[in-house]
């Protein structure tokens, strides 16, 4: 691909061009903006919850900004802290930003932990990065931070790097804070009861954050009243990098690998919803190629992700076997997957308008190769544990939830779809040209541990259908936009030819792009469930504020729902079924 | 001692059951140490890896440097634990699972077919196998850990549960032989074997084997997914080796039990006694591995349910149709003691 002498027509010649030179580009990705006064937030939720014509089941997103030290504010307010709030109605895919201002002197909000369920955990994150208290809060204390926590990591005068704080120092003081769980809330009860309504006495045991059954470093502390679960509270944040707060010392380039980290088994499906924001807010046309290669990496990755976790429900459900066999699988395609994008779990592959490379030439050859024996492989793991009575009888009728109630706890992906949904971001709003492909969007109505394996099962035979059509609908052309103020630059050699791409490769990679002033909203269907990444730009270098809404944490969230009154056993598996991974939910 | 050697000196019996027991315990030491690598191998074959192979030709040292390192390997025994019994519990489990040993009938001859050709066989087996469950329960509790108690407590329960059905599916044959001697057993055998005319109790029996030893899908105990590592989480070292050996040579015990009163015991065209018994115990050994590679684990209260609503209520009746068999068919078992 030659950029040279043949650059399509320069944006700043368009007709819309005045957020090139420095103005406010608007809201992207959503449909509307909205402010609203705190005061009369609950209430306006709730009528948009409930609204007749246009309903909004979904708290899809909760968090917050700072804006004290954003140029050119869009809003002329002078109020420090902004929440905004994202509701959904997954069906129609409409969205809505609501923006509430907080008010400076008491930095505090009504909590809409009334209104949706799954407010809960997003306030008390908005609670620890920004330190925004929320009136009515049952539960309001860190969640990703450490209790002892100086300072609030969001907020622009907090350190960004622990090279620019004093060295942490841990005493004894601080390493208490499990004791916290015996005394905390806001009634003064002890959370962790020690002893049953009925007068008996429970074991409170701490499962994790060290334990073979949890993927990583998640924590439960349990009640258990033998070996029935009364209270099941997770314990979040030991794998929290601040992949947020990095973001903003990155250029919007260089943030694209910390993607790949934040669900790292998604591969590419993480770098999607940030390269498609900045997209947007950049106006920047993705070419065919790119599109089509986008989703075929994506559907790779969303088989790789199945894999990992269908062994590992095997294994926590006791079956030591199917793990070998997936991962079997996941090796090839790693390997295929090193081949287009030189890397395995971490491509960092896609760049803003476009890839990073071309389709490697025989590109073809070895998929082809994989999926000729991949329903076998998935015959084979149906055969060995979905179908097996030991495996149904732990799995059914284990962690049941209806998709109300999973709408209200803003759960996506396959674990709604497991609730009889048939909502996926692929059919409702096709984004990089998923409308090419013929697939359906599996679905199973029992709400268990086993429909969401069935669901996932499924998926992966129809991403095999996906890449199957990639591989002979694959259009030639470009592989990343000739758009080059904004998207990647090219090779050096071919930027030497001309002024134009010489001056854009210089200043995109000395100075990194300066996307125009905006906010824009990235959704994709994730393997586990709906990734969307808010990318707030003032016109500067780095995105101002990046939001990371996880479908783990939104997952993990649901998890005493899905446990309380159940047995142990029961707890692994719905830590294993649900798909998370900690990375994922602590970001 | 009975039977045949009762009339020589003392001296003399003592010997030869020193002989045969230092015999017999010094092959099951050395055995069971490759009888993990055959597990680790045979997995590993099912599981599409090559499994151990670093230690010598194709890992065939594995168990010596398994056992150098255990025994080399620091005993921490933490503050917390109830020291008697902590250091106790390991010990039971091994010397009841190698005790049991000494019943087991290897050839026809009354004195060199068995360490102790015993009339009352079947019963000092399941009597050492309860004995065994004292070893669990002691560990979990004495250990002093949250998670140890649970795995003993679920050790207890099914331990307990699946011995009641493992007996009366025992009992069944030992009706049909009419003896509590396992060479008699074996004897009775000879037309046919048990399990032609017991297929529902080896069945049964074969499951509790299973439960009792504590493998998958009966796994509860340890269960690593759940539990850390149950009631051994607080072991190490060589206390935690002897919790695996006894493991082990509980299940090559029980596909011993189930060689002798199912399939036949030593009986065999051409190959002598012995070589018989280990090829059966082997053909069981590798269908315990196979089942661990291939099944979930059952959840603890279905667990419950499969032994006391289901294997119970099938040993029983399994009792009554045996019952009813041996009194309209005297002569069903031509070889049973009457």
């Amino acid at each position: 691909m030659k950029f040279s002498r043949n650059v399509a027509k320069p944006l700043w010649e368009s007709k819309d061009n005045e957020h090139l030179k420095g103005g406010f580009s608007g809201y992207h990705g959503v449909a509307e903006v909205r402010t609203i006064a705190a005061d009369k937030l609950v209430d306006e939720l709730q009528a948009l919850k409930t609204d007749a014509e246009r309903p909004f089941p979904v708290l899809f997103d909760l968090t917050a900004i700072d804006e004290s030290q954003m140029v050119n504010r869009p809003d002329k307010a002078t109020h420090r802290f902004t929440a905004q709030y994202t509701v959904w109605n997954p069906s129609k895919d409409d969205r809505i930003l609501i923006k509430v201002p907080v008010d400076d002197e008491t930095l505090k909000l009504p909590t809409v932990e009334g209104v949706y369920k799954n407010a809960n955990w997003y306030e008390r994150e908005v609670y620890d990065m920004f330190g925004i208290s929320f009136e009515g809060h049952p539960y309001l204390r860190r969640i990703l931070m450490p209790e002892w926590w100086e300072g609030f990591p969001l907020r622009k005068d907090h350190a960004n790097r622990a090279t620019e704080m004093a060295p942490l120092v841990v005493t004894p003081n601080m390493l208490e804070d499990f004791e916290g769980y015996e005394n905390f809330n806001a009634s003064g009860d002890s959370v962790m009861r020690r002893v049953s309504d009925t007068g008996e006495e429970l074991m409170v045991i701490n499962l994790g954050p060290n334990h073979p059954g949890t993927h990583g470093v998640l924590r439960v502390v349990l009640t258990l009243n033998g070996e029935y679960m009364e209270k099941v509270l997770p314990v979040i944040g030991y794998h929290h990098r601040g992949a947020e707060k990095m973001a903003e010392r990155q250029t919007f380039h260089t943030y694209i690998p910390y993607c790949d980290r934040v669900d790292y088994l998604g591969g590419t499906n993480n770098e999607m919803p940030y390269v498609m924001a900045c997209e947007k807010l950049a106006g920047v046309e993705v070419p065919a190629r790119a599109q089509m290669a986008r989703v075929l990496l994506a559907e790779l990755y969303r088989i790789c992700n199945h894999l990992v976790w269908l062994g590992t429900l095997g294994h926590d459900v006791g079956a030591m076997t199917p793990v070998f066999y997936t991962f079997r699988e996941r090796e090839h395609l790693f390997k295929i997957s090193e081949m287009i994008t030189g890397g395995r779990m971490h491509p960092n592959f896609l760049r803003i308008g476009g890839m990073s490379m071309d389709l490697p030439p025989g590109w073809r050859e070895p998929l082809k190769f994989f999926l000729k024996d991949f329903d076998k492989a998935l015959t084979e793991y149906d055969q060995l544990l979905i179908q097996n009575p030991i495996f149904k009888s732990r799995t059914k009728q284990v962690g049941v939830m209806s998709e109300e109630e999973c709408l209200e706890w803003g759960v996506t992906g396959p674990n709604l779809r497991g609730s009889g949904s048939k909502l996926d971001l692929r059919k409702t709003n096709p984004y990089s040209g998923y409308e090419q492909f013929e697939f359906d969007i599996p679905s199973d109505t029992g709400g268990d541990c086993w429909s969401r394996a069935m669901v996932r099962h499924a998926e992966m035979e129809q991403s095999a259908r996906i890449i199957r059509q990639c591989i002979d609908l694959m259009p030639e052309g470009d592989y990343i936009s000739r758009d080059n103020r904004y998207a990647f630059p090219p090779k050096k050699a071919e930027t030497m030819m001309d002024i134009e791409t010489l001056i854009n490769h210089f200043l995109a990679v000395g100075w990194g792009l300066d996307l125009p002033a905006g906010e824009s909203l990235g959704m994709v269907e994730g393997p586990k469930g709906v990734i969307g990444y808010h990318v707030v730009s003032d016109g500067r270098t780095s995105p101002y504020r990046l939001r990371v809404r996880a479908p783990s944490f939104a997952h993990m969230q649901t998890l005493p729902a899905l446990s309380e009154g159940h047995l142990l056993s029961d707890l692994l598996a719905n830590i294993a079924a649900m798909d998370f991974v900690l990375a994922d939910i602590d970001r | 001692m009975t039977g045949a050697l009762s009339n020589e000196p003392l001296w003399y019996q003592l010997l030869i059951a020193v002989i045969k027991a230092s015999v017999l315990m010094g092959a099951l030491l050395g055995v069971t140490g490759w009888l993990v690598l055959a597990e680790r191998k045979i997995i590993a074959w099912l599981q599409g890896r090559p499994g151990p192979n670093r230690a010598g030709p194709m890992g065939l040292f594995q168990p010596v440097a398994d056992v150098l390192k255990l025994l080399t390997k620091e005993e921490s025994i933490p503050p917390f634990v109830n020291k008697i019994l902590f250091i106790a519990a390991p010990a039971i489990i091994t010397i009841t699972a190698m005790v049991s040993y000494a019943i087991i009938p290897w050839g026809p001859n009354p004195v060199w077919g068995a360490i102790s050709n015993l009339n009352l066989g079947v019963l000092l087996f399941l009597a050492l196998s309860s004995l065994g469950v004292y070893s669990i329960v002691l560990a979990g509790w004495s250990s002093n850990s949250k998670y140890a108690v649970l795995g003993g407590l679920r050790a207890t329960a099914q331990m307990i549960s699946y011995e009641l059905s493992l007996s009366m599916a025992l009992l069944a044959a030992v009706m049909m032989a009419g003896t509590l001697n396992f060479q008699l057993i074996v004897e009775a055998q000879r037309p046919f074997w048990f399990i032609l005319l017991q297929p529902l109790g080896f069945f049964i029996f074969f499951v509790s084997a299973i439960a009792e030893s504590r493998r998958t899908p009966f796994d509860l105990p340890e269960a690593e997914n759940e539990l850390v590592a149950g009631f051994h989480t607080e072991y190490s070292a060589m206390k935690f080796a002897l919790f695996f050996l006894g493991e082990y040579m509980g299940v090559i015990l029980l596909s011993g039990i189930m060689a002798t009163v199912y399939l036949g015991g030593y009986q065999g065209p051409i190959l002598p006694g012995p070589v018989w018994m280990i090829l059966k115990i082997a053909v069981l050994f590798f269908v315990f591995v196979w089942i661990r590679a291939t099944y979930p684990r059952f959840r603890y209260d279905h667990l419950m349910q499969i032994g006391w609503k289901w294997l119970i209520p099938l040993a029983v009746l399994n009792l009554i149709i045996t019952a009813v068999l041996c009194l309209t068919f005297p002569n069903l078992v031509p070889n049973a003691i009457h």
